[in-house]
């Protein structure tokens, strides 16, 4: 049901206490692990270029984010003359607190016992649970979009239209996701989510989510929260060929540093959200000394994996197209994890039921997909002047009016190419 | 004796709880109509959303709670920030204008109403003062159990209407959204977009010939 048994017997002072020390700690592991997490980005993303990276400051150039952040901090404060100034300084703090908030609901240890008191690694398991996620989340949207709006400036306002419309895209799928682990946990606390992980599967797979539900549910969140966090692959909000540098282009000292801080708290946040949902969270194997702290190495190493991925992620894939981006969120994500949930569902009730729909999905994929390609072929004239480049004009505009004649602006006279022939 | 009443059935941290969401739902509110500048009002409004959100909270209507941070903060009015926001109606000379004239007199007699009505639910048996309708104060099961069983027994009929109502909505707003693509559209489309093009060029849009090749050598 989702209570921490340290609010069992009334809040006293102590109990307060505890809170609030939890509150504290969660937020200086997690401004610790942010330093060490930019530190460790650039140092395996300079590894993947073939350089060194930071190698100055501190050992293996360790406190490189620490130099930067005091440098951030002590140059001048720039508010544009055209920016909302009410707006333009709320903005970085609406990105920076969902970052943290989530994190509170992740469960990051076992059950301890401090002071007479017993409770939860974790700073908050409230009932709605994971839903507090899907809430903060589209919380985030607010930062970015008010951040590009209010400077008054172009490019941060295509970057944050384009991330706000990417986050709220990728939100659905994102929320079909979690529902199929909320199907079969039958509960939205997150801590009765990783209890529900318990176990093996014949005595030695573990009885993990990513297994349960098949591995679809999975790929499609790590896929969507990768979007969610505007990541690479999915950077399209900071492209810097295109936008300077996207909603945070007017953006200087320290509320760029906090939208930086917000950005690298999200992917360590979402990370552990992933680890909590479908890999067990603390759950591993135990042996039977310090009992308490195995769960929260366990829980520190599959993070770890996944903040690796993102950095591989980003040194290995090239960005997206904005409408490959889309395609990808609502013709691809979207019905997939509508099926799947769907399947998860009968399973529920009973193996015939559960494969039944499996073969009534993919008759349905079929079926999508077809008229997907069909809806393609017949919306590409009126697409064409969206297109980027004018060779399926062309090619369409032929098939229309067979002739006409299409000349491409690509060599006046006077450029260098075409002045030979003159 | 509201006071003693207060000291005497809440607990102390519900009572901070109710007095700071309370006076931030009120405030957003205020804000949503004094603030000058439509996008403030729209923040002024999520102000207000996520308070009655806590109030949620604190009276264990959990889900309640999340729903409305989830569709109300986080979906519709995004929504309405887009549209002040790409549209440019926080422009002074459109939000100056007033375009009907007759609804300030209605928003006072509507206001009147409301306090009327709220007074009468404040002096009646309606408002009992209980955390929860449904929920585990009452010794009921959890808030979103409960919810789930109404939806999915006793108002099934209507929760499936809705939704079915929703599509439906959806694809009303595709269908008039899209437009269908002609012939012709296409073919005036291109003039548009590449006749000052081949002006420039000496070359005249009308005149055919059978392939696209580079014309001026």
């Amino acid at each position: 049901m989702g209570a921490d048994q340290l609010f069992s017997h009334g809040i006293t002072l102590a109990v307060f206490v505890i809170v609030i020390v939890k509150v504290l700690v969660a937020f200086a592991a997690l401004m610790v692990a942010v330093m060490l997490m930019i530190w460790f980005e650039r140092k395996i993303i300079s590894d993947m270029q073939n350089r060194i990276g930071p190698n100055r400051a501190g050992p293996w150039g360790m406190l490189q984010t620490l130099a930067d952040g005091i440098k951030l901090f002590f140059k001048e404060d720039l508010i544009p003359e055209n920016s909302n100034r009410f707006v333009f300084k709320l903005a970085p703090y609406l990105t920076l607190m969902p970052a943290f908030l989530i994190f509170t609901i992740v469960p990051i240890g076992g059950i301890v016992t401090i002071f007479g008191h017993t409770t939860e690694l974790q700073v908050a398991d409230p009932p709605m649970g994971i839903l507090f996620l899907l809430a903060m989340s589209s919380v985030a949207v607010y930062g970015v979009m008010l951040a590009g709006w209010s400077s008054g400036s172009k490019y941060p306002l295509i970057g944050s239209v384009r991330a706000s419309a990417q986050m709220i895209s990728y939100e659905a799928a994102m929320g079909l996701s979690v529902a199929t682990v909320v199907l079969i946990t039958g509960s939205l606390s997150t801590r009765d989510i990783v209890l529900s992980q318990m176990g093996t599967f014949f005595s030695f797979i573990p009885k993990w989510n990513i297994l349960r539900l098949g591995v679809v549910p999975f790929i499609i969140f790590v896929i969507a929260i990768t979007a969610e966090l505007n990541r690479p692959p999915f950077d399209l909000t900071e492209a810097e060929q295109e936008l300077v540098g996207g909603f945070h282009t007017e953006y200087s000292s320290i509320r760029f540093a906090m939208f930086f801080l917000a950005e690298f708290m999200n992917t360590i946040t979402m990370s552990a959200v992933i680890v909590t949902l479908f890999l067990g969270g603390p759950d591993g194997y135990d042996p039977s000394f310090l009992h308490w702290l195995w769960p929260i190495l366990w829980f520190l190493g599959k993070t770890l994996v996944f903040l690796f991925g993102y950095v591989w992620l980003r040194g290995a894939l090239p960005r997206l197209r904005y409408d490959q981006l889309m395609d990808l969120g609502w013709k691809v994500l979207i019905p997939i994890s509508l099926a799947w949930i769907l399947i998860v569902a009968a399973m529920q009730v009973n193996r015939y039921m559960g494969f039944g729909l499996l073969v009534l999905s993919l008759l349905c994929a079929v079926l999508l997909f077809r008229s997907m390609s069909i809806g393609d072929q017949s919306g590409e004239a009126a697409d064409i002047t969206l297109a980027p480049t004018n060779r399926p004009l062309e090619s369409e505009a032929r098939q229309i009016a067979p002739g006409l004649k299409v000349v491409r602006p690509t060599f006046r006279s006077g450029t260098p190419e075409s002045g030979g022939s003159k | 004796m509201i006071g003693h009443l207060l000291l005497t059935t809440i607990a102390l941290p519900d009572l901070f709880t109710f007095i700071f969401a309370g006076l931030a739902a009120l405030v957003g509110a205020g804000g949503v109509i004094l603030a000058r500048n439509p996008v403030h009002s729209a923040l002024m409004l999520v102000m207000t959303l996520f308070s009655v959100a806590v109030l949620f909270v604190e009276q264990d209507a959990q889900f309640l709670a999340a729903v409305q941070v989830i569709v109300y903060a986080g979906a519709i009015v995004v929504l309405f920030l887009f549209v002040i926001m790409l549209l440019g109606v926080d422009r002074r000379e459109v939000t100056q204008k007033d375009p009907l004239p007759a609804q300030r007199p209605l928003a006072v007699v509507a206001a009147i109403l409301v306090l009327l009505e709220i007074g009468l639910l404040a002096r009646s048996h309606w408002s009992t003062g209980q955390p929860a309708v449904v929920g585990p104060t009452n010794g009921g099961q959890s808030n979103i159990v409960e919810l789930a069983r109404a939806v999915f027994t006793t108002y099934l009929l209507p929760f499936e209407a809705t939704s079915a109502l929703l599509v439906i909505a959806v694809l009303g707003a595709v269908v008039l959204a899209r437009r269908a693509a002609t012939p012709t559209d296409t073919v005036s489309k291109l003039d548009t977009a590449s006749s000052d093009i081949l002006i420039d060029l000496g070359v005249d849009p009308a005149s055919s010939s059978d392939d696209g090749q580079r014309s001026h050598q």
